[in-house]
């Protein structure tokens, strides 16, 4: 059984549930608490939870990020918001040289049990600055996790598994995925948890796999309607969910399956996180192809301004429907 | 030369180290000599081409370490920069998993995956040895909100060179600490160079560093390095602020090292006049310095003295024959210590991949 939740709320929904299961869990971040969010994910938490569990940080990423791993490694479980996920290059250091390396450099004697959570996404007119998508960044230190979930289901059941999870786990949400409404599975059949590295299949199909992440997958679902009313193409569509650790083995089954790929990514092309799995299916799945895989990723350039063109220069359906047809 | 008049005020006298014993006061001398000796032998096989990488070594700063841990209660912490062998040496560190992780040992205390740089022991409340310049700050910062958090009384120590006072996130650091009334006491170890660029051409500054504690409403103190009993008698004060009344405290340590800023310092005596360190050496040792002090006090001799000197040799060449015979790290050594979950086969680890080698 199940009822409908905005991405939002599912995600407030799992944060709640995490603050009751460990009186560790904290939530920090810049206007979390008595500001309810920028963004809103975290309202009514504060008021819950009080000022010892959810709190108000400065504009001082490098700082509170930094605090926050430090408190980790002494059994503190904080679940940090970057108001966007943009604002990691301030923080830099700590996220990659503190967060993702400490447990390496002291040889296993310390861990960092830290969430840092925000949205990661261009499509919004704020320009470059606010507008990076850092997935494979940070999904290429060994140390980090990384998901990114695309549905409402997804979202409550990622930052649970985050939380959970003793390692640093990244989670990139979607401030245009926040208002949009899902499934979700009621809360009396028990934790609702989807495991990192663990891809889903969202739309079965047998022409041609749509690999995506993120709000991509729901420009492929938009796209792989048109495929088939249009064109009579039968598109499947396989949510990653989880970058590191990756679903390889659902990659390549889709792929045997289909024979075709198109892989679509708000990342920018080189080094993306669809150059990551097009080389793992180049390398472990390269008989099946019947098709060179083809991407759509955002357009090779900073993120744009104008609301008039920015959409153009992220994956959609337009864009997508387009590339699979050079496959035809 | 200049003789420099003897401190103004006595804090041998002081209640927190009349409290020591004269085993205790020993123990502290013993201490500085064994951080000292084992420097002096890591600097010997740095050179022989025993290990990589740089070597900071600690030599002229050893009462900074010893005097503040020497303070520890059981719910103290410890966080410093890469200069951090006589910390991990003053935390109960042992010199063999030491001088072992600078010869990249598989018995090194970072199995030989840290290095000189980042020696760790959180069985003794020391959470590294980092090598980014004020990177540490705002761990330290979090350690101690951690104590709060978690109830527990106690306070982090966390240390930085004078050259990490100008990075924005040891400011960040001050901010947040002094904000959220974090038992926090930061330490800088003032040796007067930043590398090979003196205070005066790095730092923009009014009185002292420590002073810029009063932007952030922190209290704040300077202390002379070269005298173990004034850096206990100062530290022991900002201390019981953190535990007690959950309040931060910036210290400015005055200090010299007598060496470059790493063994790779190829400037070291140029920026430097060989007067100066020659004055630091005879006035403003601390081991010298403490040395007199037992000797006048009657709890050493000449003799004795020279018997730990030479102890603490025989210690450090004990911890060489121990590093040049360990293990080196093995392929397979390479790709664990990396997740948690993984290097504990929990069920999260199976699912996805999680690394990437063909």
């Amino acid at each position: 059984m199940s009822r409908t939740l905005t991405y939002r709320a599912a995600l407030r929904e799992g944060l709640d549930e995490e603050l009751a299961r460990d009186p560790n869990v904290v939530l920090m971040g810049e206007e979390v608490a008595q500001y309810n969010g920028a963004y809103k994910v975290t309202e009514g938490l504060w008021k819950k939870w009080g000022s010892k569990r959810v709190f108000d940080t400065p504009i001082s990423e490098a700082g509170f990020i930094g605090m926050g791993i430090g408190a980790s490694m002494l059994g503190v479980r904080p679940v940090m918001e970057l108001m966007f996920w943009s604002f990691h290059s301030v923080a830099f250091d700590q996220l990659v040289n503190n967060a993702a390396c400490v447990r390496y450099m002291s040889g296993g004697l310390c861990h960092c049990p830290i969430v840092v959570r925000g949205p990661a996404n261009g499509g919004t007119g704020v320009g470059a600055t606010h507008s990076h998508i850092p997935e494979a960044l940070f999904a290429a230190f060994p140390g980090l996790k990384v998901c990114a979930p695309a549905t409402p289901a997804d979202a409550k059941g990622l930052i649970k598994a985050a939380i959970r999870d003793n390692d640093p786990v990244y989670v990139m949400e979607n401030t245009l995925l926040y208002g949009n409404s899902g499934e979700v599975p009621d809360l009396e059949a028990g934790d609702h948890i989807v495991p990192l590295g663990m891809a889903d299949i969202k739309r079965q199909g047998t022409d041609v796999s749509l690999i995506a992440h993120g709000r991509s997958v729901i420009q492929c679902l938009a796209a792989a309607e048109i495929l088939q009313t249009e064109h009579g193409i039968h598109c499947e569509v396989l949510d990653l969910r989880s970058i590191r650790p990756l679903d390889q083995d659902a990659i390549l089954n889709t792929v045997r399956k289909t024979h075709r790929v198109v892989l679509v990514d708000e990342s920018k092309p080189f080094g993306g996180v669809s150059a990551m799995v097009g080389m793992l299916i180049q390398e472990h799945a390269f008989d099946a192809l019947d098709a060179p895989i083809k991407r759509v990723c955002s357009i090779d350039a900073p993120a744009i301004y104008s609301p008039h063109i920015e959409h153009e220069q992220l994956p959609n359906p337009k864009r997508i429907v387009a590339k699979v047809l050079t496959l035809a | 030369m200049s003789s420099v008049p003897p401190p103004a005020l006595d804090f041998a006298t002081s209640a927190i180290n009349q409290s020591l014993s004269n085993s205790q006061k020993i123990g502290l001398f013993t201490l500085m000599v064994r951080i000292r000796r084992f420097e002096q032998a890591a600097l010997k096989y740095y050179n022989a081409g025993k290990m990589g990488g740089f070597l900071h070594l600690y030599i002229g700063q050893e009462a900074v370490a010893v005097g503040t841990i020497s303070l520890a209660g059981p719910d103290d912490h410890f966080i410093t920069a890469y200069r951090d062998h006589g910390h991990a040496l003053a935390v109960g560190m042992g010199m063999n998993e030491c001088m072992a992780e600078m010869f990249g040992k598989q018995s090194g205390c970072s199995k030989g995956k840290g290095g000189s740089m980042h020696f760790f022991a959180p069985d003794k409340n020391f959470w590294g040895g980092h090598g980014i310049v004020a990177g540490q700050t705002p761990l330290g910062l979090g350690l101690a909100f951690g104590l709060k958090y978690l109830e527990r009384e106690g306070c982090c120590l966390c240390y930085l060179g004078d050259g990490a006072v100008n990075q924005g996130t040891f400011h960040e650091s001050l901010n947040l600490s002094g904000l959220f009334e974090i038992p926090v006491v930061f330490v800088i170890e003032n040796n007067g160079y930043s590398m090979g660029t003196s205070q005066e051409r790095s730092s923009a500054y009014s009185g002292c560093l420590a002073q810029r504690a009063e932007a952030y409403g922190i209290e704040w103190d300077v202390i002379d390095g070269s005298d173990v009993y004034e850096v206990r008698a100062k530290t022991h004060i900002a201390m019981e602020r953190a535990r007690k009344q959950h309040k931060p405290t910036l210290l400015e340590i005055d200090t010299y090292r007598y060496y470059g800023h790493s063994v790779a310092d190829a400037n070291a005596k140029k920026y430097r006049t060989p007067e100066e360190i020659e004055n630091y050496k005879q006035n403003h040792d601390p081991i010298t310095l403490l040395r007199r002090r037992l000797i006048t006090d009657g709890l050493l001799t000449d003799a004795s003295a020279d018997a730990i000197h030479l102890a603490a040799a025989e210690e450090a060449a004990v911890a060489v024959k121990f590093a040049d015979e360990a293990p080196i790290p093995t392929l397979a050594d390479i790709s664990t210590d990396i997740y948690w979950e993984s290097d504990h086969q929990t069920p999260a680890s199976k699912i996805g991949r999680h690394f990437f080698n063909d």
